[in-house]
């Protein structure tokens, strides 16, 4: 039978056995828990005995719950705040880092040191700058100065910023690479034209750089937007006592869903607020697309 | 000749494989599963083989997991009639194992409930239902005031505080503060994220004339005139003007008092371990402070074991011997001498020696006025009481407010599951 094929029959029979694998992995690693998840939430489920249907009620619990709500809130917080100030910041050093010539290898990888750091090492490192005197950093200098204590973790206002500085100073790095990468791809010749028309700085900066490095930038808003959504190990290491807190002003919807499936063992709600995440994800991811298709 | 030598050995071989089946039909294997922690690992090895040694007959195999993998493990296996015929879990535990049935009621004849009532702890008593137990401990957790030697004699205090007033009076003796304001040394450790909810349930709460519990733990009592008390002086111990600890000091309570910038210190009989481990440190420990007329009230958690629903038959009966080895007394000072975890039973753990041990004395002490909330979920509901502090330290509700707050959540809490369960 497979004599009776022609070339490119054959050539596609053997690809499929190459991809044979990969599909079967994708299938039982990815799309079968996945799918698993979807039907979870709209089952009742403890880990222990029996999955029981419960139709649309874990979604109605989520749409009641105030606890949602406002976790729903910080999460689009950290997306708001976390994206712009990463990108303008990143995009500031790349921009400069990019005219520099002195050290220029030694610096780069000092931006590049904190993305490479443990994030949970990290998140306990900071959380300890934060901390009142007499152990927290910032604190004891600010003491030094006799300026009054902030209250940076144990605050309902300050206490997400607070989180939030590590964590784009850790993303900083990684984003200021792709942007070097981006620079260097401008072909020096547009600049060199635009010098010769005697065009100042700042009208190159943004009618040359800026506008050819809308894919450098697309990629990264989306990117570190995911980033941001999913924010977890910063929140989760630097309020271990009191997850989230305090009274869960800091809490994303990932440490959410974490809490309600490993202690409060109530997998198909978890189930429920991980679909919600997911089509959260899905409308950023198909916005890139829609973003990258004009070009 | 020839024919007697051949029946001779026809009956050897017949009684030979007769006597091999017989021990191979007696010889059981049973399973017993716990999470891993080093020391309670050793303990029950050492429980396993004195327990084979009295019963040949049985063998017993200990698998242990990480304590994140455990439920799943736990619940995956035994519906599938693999794993554990003898299975640990947490006292907290018990009601969704029960709910799963993946555990069965201990028999009568040989757990009969009035004698466990009469032999243990009264705490013990959370497992019992109706005229059987379902579970029981091999050891058990109570509190007590860590305090640190080396502060007591700088500021000339000659023992710890045996009352609320004389903690508070110490305390004071013992808390600076710099010329801003700011705490530098705490005269005791505060925060609820730690063992401080246990401590104000069960202790303060009680010993400020409440109840905290009605109705078998199903009905939330605390917010009542005695509970508005406990936690206004529970929230004045932290009061950052006149106060002798401060909420956040040093980020965790015990963290605060292992560097020595505590004083003073609630924690379980489990931090033991670690402080002896802490270099430079002097410490003693007491049971918790008793009120002005004398009265005491302690919390105390344990770890259970179980036989589960998978064990039939032959099983079954040898899963009962070996719960009742590892709840007999010999089990129980094993376990207190290589754990360091407390007996269950007043005959081992109020012995002499037991009792009035430096440090395991005063856990051990604490263990005959101790309560065991009956929770439904541990970290739940110790973030309402987290929360409840929190509203009154950072968004300036009264103690009414935060009380009558955190009653609705918790209440909220164990109707929804109890109306699930």
């Amino acid at each position: 039978m497979y004599r009776s094929l022609s070339i490119r029959q054959k050539q596609i029979v053997w690809a499929w056995a190459f991809l044979a694998l990969p599909v079967l992995f994708y299938l039982v690693i990815r799309f079968y828990p996945t799918g698993n998840a979807m039907v979870i939430s709209f089952q009742n489920w403890n880990l222990l005995g029996d999955r029981t249907w419960a139709g649309l009620e874990n979604y109605q619990k989520l749409w009641h719950d105030a606890v949602f709500w406002q976790v729903f809130r910080n999460t689009f917080v950290y997306l708001i705040l976390g994206t712009p100030i990463s990108l303008v910041l990143s995009f500031l050093l790349a921009y400069h880092l990019d005219k520099t010539r002195f050290m220029h290898g030694f610096l780069r990888m000092l931006y590049f040191l904190p993305f490479m750091t443990s994030a949970v090492a990290m998140a306990w490192v900071w959380r300890w700058f934060y901390q009142p005197v007499p152990i927290g950093l910032f604190n004891n200098a600010l003491a030094e100065f006799g300026i009054p204590q902030i209250a940076f973790l144990r605050s309902t206002t300050n206490a997400l910023p607070a989180i939030l500085a590590p964590a784009i100073w850790a993303g900083l790095g990684f984003q200021i690479i792709i942007f070097m990468a981006g620079l260097r791809a401008i072909p020096q010749s547009y600049y060199e034209a635009a010098r010769i028309d005697g065009v100042s700085n700042v009208t190159q900066l943004f009618e040359i750089t800026i506008p050819l490095l809308k894919p450098t930038i697309v990629f990264l808003v989306v990117f570190s937007s995911i980033g941001f959504l999913r924010i977890f190990d910063q929140v989760f290491n630097m309020t271990t006592g009191d997850p989230g807190g305090p009274l869960n002003t800091t809490k994303p919807l990932v440490l959410m869903i974490y809490q309600t499936a490993f202690t409060d063992f109530d997998m198909g709600y978890a189930a429920a607020q991980t679909v919600v995440l997911f089509v959260i994800l899905l409308l950023v991811s198909l916005l890139q697309l829609y973003l990258l298709r004009d070009r | 000749m020839e024919l007697t030598r051949l029946k001779a050995f026809a009956t050897a071989a017949v009684t030979g494989t007769s006597a091999l089946f017989a021990s191979s039909a007696q010889a059981v294997e049973i399973e017993y599963w716990q999470y891993f922690f080093d020391a309670r690992v050793t303990a029950m090895e050492q429980l396993i083989e004195n327990f084979e040694a009295a019963n040949p007959d049985i063998t017993v195999k200990m698998t242990h997991f990480p304590y994140a993998d455990y439920r799943t493990k736990v619940a995956a296996a035994i519906p599938a009639g693999e794993g554990p015929d003898v299975v640990q879990l947490f006292y907290g535990w018990l009601n969704d194992y029960k709910a799963a049935e993946l555990i069965q009621p201990l028999p009568t004849d040989a757990f009969p409930a009035d004698q466990i009532d009469a032999e243990f702890f009264p705490m013990v008593a959370a497992m019992r239902e109706g005229d059987a137990y379902w579970a029981l401990p091999t050891a058990v957790r109570s509190l007590a005031l860590f305090y640190n030697e080396r502060l007591f004699d700088a500021a000339g205090i000659d023992g710890p505080p045996d009352t609320l007033d004389e903690l508070v009076e110490l305390g004071k003796m013992m808390t600076k503060r710099d010329g801003a304001g700011n705490l530098t040394q705490a005269g005791f450790t505060i925060g609820m994220t730690a063992q401080d909810h246990h401590w104000w349930r069960e202790g303060l709460v009680r010993q400020f004339g409440g109840d905290p519990y009605l109705d078998d733990y199903k009905t939330v009592n605390y917010n009542s005139e005695a509970g508005a008390k406990a936690l206004e002086f529970y929230v004045g111990l932290g009061n950052p003007e006149d106060g002798i600890a401060g909420f956040g000091f040093m980020d965790e309570p015990q963290a605060a008092f292992k560097a020595g910038r505590a004083a003073m210190h609630i924690d379980g009989s489990f931090r033991i371990g670690s402080l002896n481990k802490t270099r430079g440190l002097k410490w003693g420990v007491t049971e918790l402070p008793a009120t002005a007329d004398g009265l005491k009230s302690n919390y105390s958690s344990y770890w259970v074991n179980a036989i589960t629903t998978k064990a039939k038959d032959e099983k079954y009966d040898a899963a009962v011997k070996f719960m009742q080895y590892v709840t007999s007394d010999e089990a129980m000072q094993i376990w207190l001498d290589v754990v360091g975890e407390l007996p269950a039973k007043p005959s081992v753990g109020l012995t002499d020696a037991n009792a009035s041990n430096e440090v395991f004395g005063p856990f051990i002490r604490g263990l005959e006025n101790a309560n065991t909330t009956k929770f439904v979920n541990e970290s739940a509901q110790r973030q309402i009481m987290v929360d409840m502090v929190a509203r009154i330290n950072l968004e300036g509700a009264s103690v009414a407010e935060a009380l009558a707050e955190a009653a609705a959540a918790e209440q909220k809490l164990l109707d929804d599951f109890y109306a699930a369960n």
